[in-house]
């Protein structure tokens, strides 16, 4: 049986102990016909923070929705906390923490009402409502709490999804450009809760490449097309060519 | 190797349906409803409104047995489309999908929540516009409590088979369409038991509720069919 | 189980139904009642119960095709409903035509079989454009399959509403003015059934293996256009064969 020739560039070997939170290899995605993600590999201990970078099109956000369980693999081995995709996705839902682009609450209820209705999906017990009080006031929502969404600014919706995505303390959080929508102050209140532990990893998908690098323990690197560019230790890859993944533009 | 088909296995049945998630879903919709009265009402005025044209497409004041029965069944069926073309707007433009899936819960907590949320719809539209039919048509009321009964029973059924071609087309293009198109054949039996079962309570004469047990029979059966074939395949509905 | 060859069952359709319709000519005696058009009974109830059990058959594909996640099942399930669905356009002119032959209208809603059949057809046909309303082709698959279950489990109650509904003493199928299918007529129709089973079976498998060449000439057109590609593909619309293993150079 043929493969496919390997794109990716040397992996220098894990040096983390920390047991793997997440593992790709040979991951395809297609759309129909059109391939959206090609033979990508990755791999992220717990601890660890892997940030995705690539231009408009590299399949970032394809890549984060196939880590999430919400799609499946066309074909190749894809591992999230010890489940292998899409055979046991069922196990891994309920300890991932996804932070798309869409902010996943119901727009006619109340940031509250969202909340403890996410709460009840994840079976969360008599503690939740005291959970969503100390997140709802961490990101500082306590006020507008018990307003529709439909209502509230694009920033105040962020706020709240952040905290839908972390109630259930997770133990990887897959987090598309976080702070889009947020001003300064605001994206200081939510950095802390999406911040790295030693109990979670997080997959980052940011457009920031310096302050992506900054944070990132292990770099995916993206082409347009949703071929591999680089994949390993952040340290490996400079600033300089990870710009130039994007074709020039910073 | 898990490249193929093994890429593809069907991920392993969880642990049965989670009846919080049910009542939590199903809760959420019922609230969602109340607040924005998107459907209900909608549903109620077009009944009532295709009771009016019937009259003057027929042209007929008074309708009874199976005239009445039809009449009265077609609006409710075409009345239950508006609710069931709604049914999942929430979850595909606002994300409710994602939500859902990403949570620890099986797919056919889903199903059945917004089948329940549509039975649900159906009974308060019928509580509204059977007063209004019997009002505009019917001479006689004495058949109505058990009328009553005969469109809870295919309310089920209804709501049953709703829900799963609602999810289908819920996922694909031109989905308004898709639901009546491949809704209606399916629902032409529930046509057939409920007509013949209605008929004789309408009749112009006074109730016969003789004859009707085999109807409800078939009825009981063509729900139970259909909400077992629902909880088999709601999990692959809402997989991807 | 040793499936005989696509040559072998087409000979063998060939054969029966030519036996079938020389008996049908030849053999079988002139209905008392109805004369010679009749004899369209020996192509239509057939038709009708072919298209029927392919319809079944389909439901069972679709069945294996949830359960292992094999897409060759979704294309015996597919091919099988479109093959029914013609045979099903047959048996609604064979009955029309039988319907005006014998009571000079060109439909009658006191057949209770035509008229189960005119539903279920009605049915079937929306499962094209319900394939096509679904771009992508893993779910396309899937919710087919659903279609096919959920159609299947309908049929037999469809058939028991209608003939529950059905009031008026009418001629029957297998009732004639004897009462009684008489052996002579048995005999011709068994033949006759049998000959358009296995036509029916010819030609799902035609058109299975037509399917699964084209599917295979394409893969090799993309491998000589140099994609070379792990990840399996079909085409986009109908369903396309899939190797198991994904190949390029299957």
């Amino acid at each position: 049986m043929a493969e496919a020739a390997s794109v990716q560039i040397a992996t220098p070997p894990a040096t983390s102990a920390a047991p793997i939170a997440a593992s790709a290899r040979g991951l395809w995605r297609e759309f129909g016909e059109l391939p959206v993600l090609r033979d990508v590999a990755l791999e992220l201990h717990r601890g660890e923070t892997l940030v995705v970078l690539g231009p408009n099109g590299a399949g970032k956000t394809t890549l984060l929705r196939v880590l999430a369980t919400l799609l499946r693999p066309t074909a190749g081995e894809v591992s999230v906390l010890g489940c292998s995709l899409p055979r046991e996705s069922w196990r891994a839902r309920g300890r991932i923490g996804y932070l798309g682009h869409e902010p996943l609450l119901y727009r006619d209820l109340t940031g509250a009402e969202n909340l403890r209705f996410a709460a009840r999906l994840q079976g969360l017990g008599p503690g939740a409502p005291g959970r969503i009080a100390e997140l709802v006031d961490r990101v500082g929502m306590s006020r507008r709490a018990d307003e529709q969404v439909r209502t509230l600014s694009a920033g105040m919706v962020q706020r709240l999804a952040v905290c839908r995505a972390i109630l259930h303390e997770p133990e990887l959080l897959l987090l598309d450009e976080p702070s889009s929508h947020l001003d300064p102050e605001a994206a200081a209140l939510v950095e802390p809760l999406l911040a790295t532990a030693p109990d979670r990893a997080r997959v980052l998908v940011t457009h920031e490449v310096d302050s992506g690098l900054a944070e990132a323990d292990r770099v995916l690197a993206l082409r347009a097309g949703g071929a591999v560019a680089y994949e390993g230790p952040a340290n490996g890859l400079s600033a300089g060519d990870a710009r130039a993944i994007y074709g020039g533009a910073p | 190797m898990t490249a193929g088909s093994e890429a593809r296995a069907h991920p392993g049945r969880r642990r049965g349906v989670s009846v919080d998630a049910f009542k939590a879903i199903l809760a959420k919709d019922l609230r969602v409803e109340l607040r924005t009265l998107q459907s209900v009402p909608a549903m109620a005025l077009f009944a009532i409104t295709t009771f009016v044209l019937f009259r003057y497409g027929l042209d007929r004041t008074t309708l009874s047995g199976s005239l009445a029965a039809g009449v009265l069944l077609a609006t409710v069926l075409f009345a239950a489309i508006l609710a069931i073309n709604r049914l999942f707007v929430a979850e595909r433009d606002e994300g409710g999908f994602d939500a859902i899936r990403l949570a620890p819960v099986d797919g056919t907590a889903l199903g059945v929540a917004k089948a329940g949320a549509l039975m649900v719809y159906l009974l308060v539209l019928e509580a509204i516009t059977l007063p209004v039919f019997a009002i505009f048509f019917l001479d006689s009321w004495s058949g109505l409590p058990a009328l009553a009964g005969v469109l809870a029973l295919t309310d089920v059924g209804l709501a049953a088979l709703g829900a799963l071609v609602s999810v289908i087309a819920a996922n694909s293009r031109a989905r308004d369409l898709l639901v009546p198109l491949v809704l209606l054949p399916l629902l032409v039996p529930v046509m057939i038991a409920a007509g013949n079962a209605a008929e004789p309570l309408l009749a112009a004469q006074g109730p016969d509720y003789g004859g009707i047990g085999k109807w409800l029979g078939f009825l009981a059966l063509y729900d139970m069919t259909f909400i077992a074939v629902g909880f088999a395949v709601y999990d692959f509905l809402l997989e991807d | 189980m040793k499936v005989p060859s696509l040559r072998v069952t087409s000979i063998a359709a060939v054969l029966c139904l030519s036996a079938g319709f020389a008996l049908v000519f030849f053999y079988a005696p002139l209905d008392v009642d109805q004369g010679f058009i009749q004899k369209i009974f020996y192509l239509h109830v057939p038709l009708a119960i072919c298209s029927l059990a392919g319809f079944v058959i389909a439901a069972i594909h679709a069945i294996r095709h949830l359960r292992t996640g094999d897409p060759v099942h979704d294309v015996r399930s597919y091919v099988s409903i479109h093959l029914s669905v013609i045979f099903g356009v047959g048996v609604l002119l064979t009955g029309s035509i039988w319907a005006h032959a014998s009571w000079g209208k060109w439909w009658v809603w006191d057949e209770p079989t035509l008229v189960s059949f005119l539903i279920v057809f009605l049915l079937y046909v929306t499962y094209y454009p319900l394939r096509y309303a679904i771009e992508d082709r893993d779910r396309q698959a899937r919710y087919a399959s659903v279609f096919a279950i959920t159609a299947g489990a309908f049929v037999p109650l469809n058939f028991i509403a209608v003939r529950m509904a059905q009031s008026l003493v009418h001629p029957r199928v297998f009732a004639t003015a004897n009462g009684g299918l008489p052996g002579s007529m048995l005999f011709t129709f068994l033949v006759c059934l049998l000959g358009m089973a296995l036509l029916w079976t010819c030609l799902v498998r035609f058109e299975l293996a037509a399917k699964s060449a084209s599917a295979k000439l394409s893969r090799l057109r993309r491998a000589l256009e140099g994609e070379t590609y792990a990840a399996p593909s079909g085409s986009r619309i109908a369903p396309g064969i899939v190797s198991r293993a994904p190949s390029a150079l299957s």
